[in-house]
């Protein structure tokens, strides 16, 4: 595949990934923070999210399974998990988070699990088109091409 | 994980003025790494120096190792370690950095959390590099009201000591020629401006007893136990560095006094009253037994002190306490309904009839300015004025400032008079501590005459003349008040006027029964010398000029005592008004040691913003010229006994003092 043509792959890409509310807007901003003195900070981050949520989500799991499950707990770790996924624009993990926070705010332990899988689910699905986004940037790079910037029209 | 970078090493200060806000010195305080390393790009890219922890306690160490080498603080909320709010309190009490809280939560509750700690400004996650790029203002805006803080608490000095130097080294470059020398000038010049920024920003003079500073030692103190409470020990359990047991001690003195003036109000007149005015007819008898009542009710049960205590600190902060510290009238009246008897008995003036036909609402604040505060001062002085037209009308207006000073350091002064045990005669009027007792009725009586309430100035003077003749009555009455068993009564001389100081004690004392003695008075002053510790409020208090400066001295050494936020020395009245907030407190405060005083460590807003660093005017002089003028003092004595009477506060102390002087003067 010619560096033309994969470009254009990668713009539809992202664009698709805003469409679907995998990513937002603070994904830009993180774009934007990337220039020639970092040129991989994207891509770091974003790997470093996936690495710190991935402990997050099995002390979460842990902490569902107690016996007297600490809904306080369980919470806060919600919230970091909010956080650090609304920092890197992964929009749908964080909108599974808010969910979950309400039903660790009324102690409902069916719902929180309920929402863990759902969290979990997002996640995945958000590491999986981060990889495929980082993949083709690379090919294209790989190919002496540069990654074509984000255009936001309207998300 | 703990990790601490720094991205660059600048120098502290150097270059930031020229580039700013490229330089800012931030630290970062996040547990997400991903959000720490997001907002570090974001930093840089705005410009600034990061350094990034993520860890609360590893910040700590960082920013207390390096006093001056950073800007601003951004910090998470929620950190395993330490919560986001502690940490706050802690920079800025111990560095007074600015600090913004960031969080995915933006719940008002928490949002407002951050307020209420002190936070600059709160970031909700994720975080914009908009946002970041404009928090230099957080640092601009600080630095600007801490020279205005500065230059409020009148720590001028401060000011100009940079630039006086900076004179300096003008004027040596000027007689130095040759570009080495300018050279050198240049980099003074610079190191000046530097260093001024250092001095007036970051190393100020004074230590600063922000709300927070002093919320930690109120708790190091009642760990302690107010009775327990050295310096020594709360310096350890403040652990704050850079504040010196010094720093502690005199805070603690200041904050004592504070207390004291609390407990003097009593909130429960009710209470303190039915003893109070049962004993009326005995006037002489109902109010030392008030007294010692009062005192002993408030050492012992500290019931009254609680309540009293919040009350007064409130009343004293400017703050409504539910009572709004009008207790002190009620009390006063009783107490001026005590003596009110033996006033008359002596024919004393007007004013004693006065006070004899109005019992009910002794007017505390009558001719007695007291700086209390202007709600306090118009409860007063309403109290008086129903007390029976005392001549001199409390001097409510301004009074604050004005009058007697109530504040804080009136109770040291007595205190202080007091152990000596009538040596020394400190004028301290003890009036100090009555304040509002002062004010409430012995003035009045006392100053009756004067009937020019002016705020205490003229009114110090003008009641000094005609406590005279009223004093040798309220002699009495004071020796009695002193719960202990003073027989006061009579002894002092009633009409002799002479005798203001003496004229105050018994004044204050209330019981006009007879004569005070010699012994009376010392008994009074051994027993309230235990209570009050006044050391400063006696001095201030005499010194100041006849009619005016009564309160001026009073105000100063109110004003030194004040603690934080009580000494907005802005203005003489500020000072009086400070002095009578504090004051009141102390005077409420006293008698209950173990009261705590919430509101101490939430000193009305306005105030809090005046650092401690009261200029303390001529306050040790004071004492010496107490003696001088005897006739404020005796004012001073007689509103002060006055109001420890009513309020069983009634610091012995102020009243003996000049006992032992008085007592000779007092022509029998």
């Amino acid at each position: 595949m010619e560096v033309g043509q994969m470009q254009r792959r990668l713009v539809e890409f992202t664009k698709s990934l805003f469409m679907e509310g995998f990513l937002d807007g603070q994904f830009l901003q993180l774009q934007q923070l990337q220039d020639e003195s970092n040129p991989d900070f994207v891509v770091e981050v974003v790997s470093l999210f996936f690495q710190d949520s991935e402990k997050l989500l099995n002390d979460l799991t842990s902490a569902l399974e107690q016996q007297n499950v600490d809904f306080k707990k369980v919470d806060a770790h919600v919230h970091q998990l909010k956080g650090s996924s609304s920092s890197i624009g992964a929009q749908r993990v964080k909108n599974a988070c808010v969910v979950f926070r309400s039903f660790c705010e009324e102690q409902n332990l069916e719902g929180c699990m309920r929402c863990l899988q759902q969290v979990k689910q997002e996640f995945y699905l958000a590491k999986n088109k981060f990889e495929t986004l980082f993949t083709l940037e690379q090919q294209i790079l790989a190919a002496g091409g540069s990654i074509p910037a984000t255009e936001i029209t309207s998300f | 994980m703990s990790t601490l970078t720094s991205s660059c090493s600048w120098k502290a200060g150097d270059g930031v003025s020229d580039q700013f806000p490229a330089g800012l010195r931030v630290l970062v305080v996040d547990d997400d790494p991903t959000c720490l390393r997001i907002l570090e790009k974001m930093l840089k890219t705005c410009q600034y120096q990061v350094t990034t922890c993520s860890r609360s306690d590893v910040a700590l160490s960082t920013l207390r190792d390096n006093k001056n080498g950073f800007d601003i603080v951004l910090s998470d909320v929620h950190m395993p370690d330490m919560d986001g709010f502690k940490l706050l309190e802690h920079i800025g009490l111990e560095m007074d950095l600015p600090v913004i809280m960031m969080s995915a939560d933006d719940g008002k509750q928490v949002v407002m959390k951050g307020v209420t700690h002190g936070a600059c400004d709160y970031l909700i996650k994720p975080i914009r590099i908009e946002a970041l790029k404009n928090i230099w203002q957080h640092v601009v805006r600080k630095r600007k009201n801490e020279w205005k803080e500065l230059e409020q608490c009148g720590s001028v000095e401060d000011g100009d000591r940079p630039q006086k130097h900076l004179e300096d080294v003008d004027y040596s470059s000027t007689a130095n020629e040759g570009s080495w020398k300018s050279g050198k000038r240049r980099k003074e010049e610079e190191d000046d401006a530097e260093e001024r920024d250092d001095s007036s920003t970051l190393k100020k003079p004074r230590v600063v007893w922000s709300v927070e500073l002093h919320q930690q030692f109120v708790s190091a103190v009642n760990q302690l136990g107010i009775d327990k409470a050295v310096p020594k020990k709360i310096l350890e359990l403040m652990n704050v560095p850079g504040l010196t047991r010094e720093n502690v001690a005199s805070h603690l003195q200041k904050y004592r006094l504070y207390l004291r003036r609390l407990s003097g109000v009593p909130q429960h007149q009710a209470g303190v009253n039915s003893s109070f005015i049962g004993t009326q007819d005995a006037g002489f008898g109902a109010i030392s037994s008030l007294n010692g009542y009062e005192i002993q009710a408030l050492a012992a049960t500290g019931q009254l002190a609680p309540q009293s205590l919040a009350t007064l600190q409130a009343a004293g902060l400017g703050r409504s306490a539910g009572k709004s510290g009008i207790s002190i009238p009620m009390l006063d009246q009783r107490n001026l309904f005590s003596f009110d008897n033996p006033k008359l008995r002596f024919g004393e003036g007007q004013s004693q009839q006065n006070l004899g036909t109005n019992s009910k609402q002794a007017n505390l604040l009558h001719g007695i300015p007291t700086t209390m505060e202007p709600k306090q001062l118009v409860n007063l002085q309403q109290s008086a004025q129903s007390f029976g037209s005392m001549s001199m009308p409390v001097h409510t207006h301004g009074a604050q400032s004005s009058s007697l000073l109530m504040p804080m350091g009136q109770p040291q002064a007595r205190r202080h008079v007091i152990s000596e045990s009538g040596s020394s005669r400190p004028p301290v009027l003890q009036a100090n501590m009555g304040q509002s007792i002062m004010s409430t009725g012995l003035v009045g009586q006392a100053l009756g005459r004067s009937g020019t309430a002016e705020n205490g100035r003229g009114l110090g003077h003008n009641t000094i003349l005609q406590t005279s003749s009223a004093m040798n009555f309220p002699m009495n009455q004071v020796s009695d008040a002193p719960v202990s068993s003073f027989p006061i009564q009579s002894t002092f001389p009633t009409s002799k006027g002479g005798y203001p100081e003496d004229v105050n004690s018994s004044i204050i004392k209330g019981p006009g029964g007879g004569m005070p003695s010699y012994d009376i008075l010392h008994d009074l002053q051994q027993i309230r010398s235990n209570d009050w510790e006044f050391q400063n409020v006696g001095v201030t208090f005499d010194t100041s000029q006849p009619g005016n400066s009564v309160q001026g001295n009073i105000d100063t050494s109110g004003l030194l005592l004040v603690h934080q936020g009580l000494s907005s020395g802005q203005s003489s009245n500020g000072h009086n008004r400070n002095i009578s907030a504090a004051g009141k407190s102390l005077l409420s405060a006293d008698g209950n040691r173990q009261v705590t005083t919430p509101n101490v460590g939430q000193p009305p807003t306005s105030l809090v913003d005046n650092p401690v660093q009261i200029k303390t005017e001529g306050f040790p002089d004071m004492s010496y010229q107490a003696v001088l003028y005897p006739e404020h003092y005796s004012q001073e004595d007689i509103m002060s006994a006055f109001l420890k009477q009513q309020q069983g506060i009634g610091p012995p102390d102020s009243e003996f003092e000049f006992d032992g002087f008085s007592v000779n003067n007092i022509p029998v």
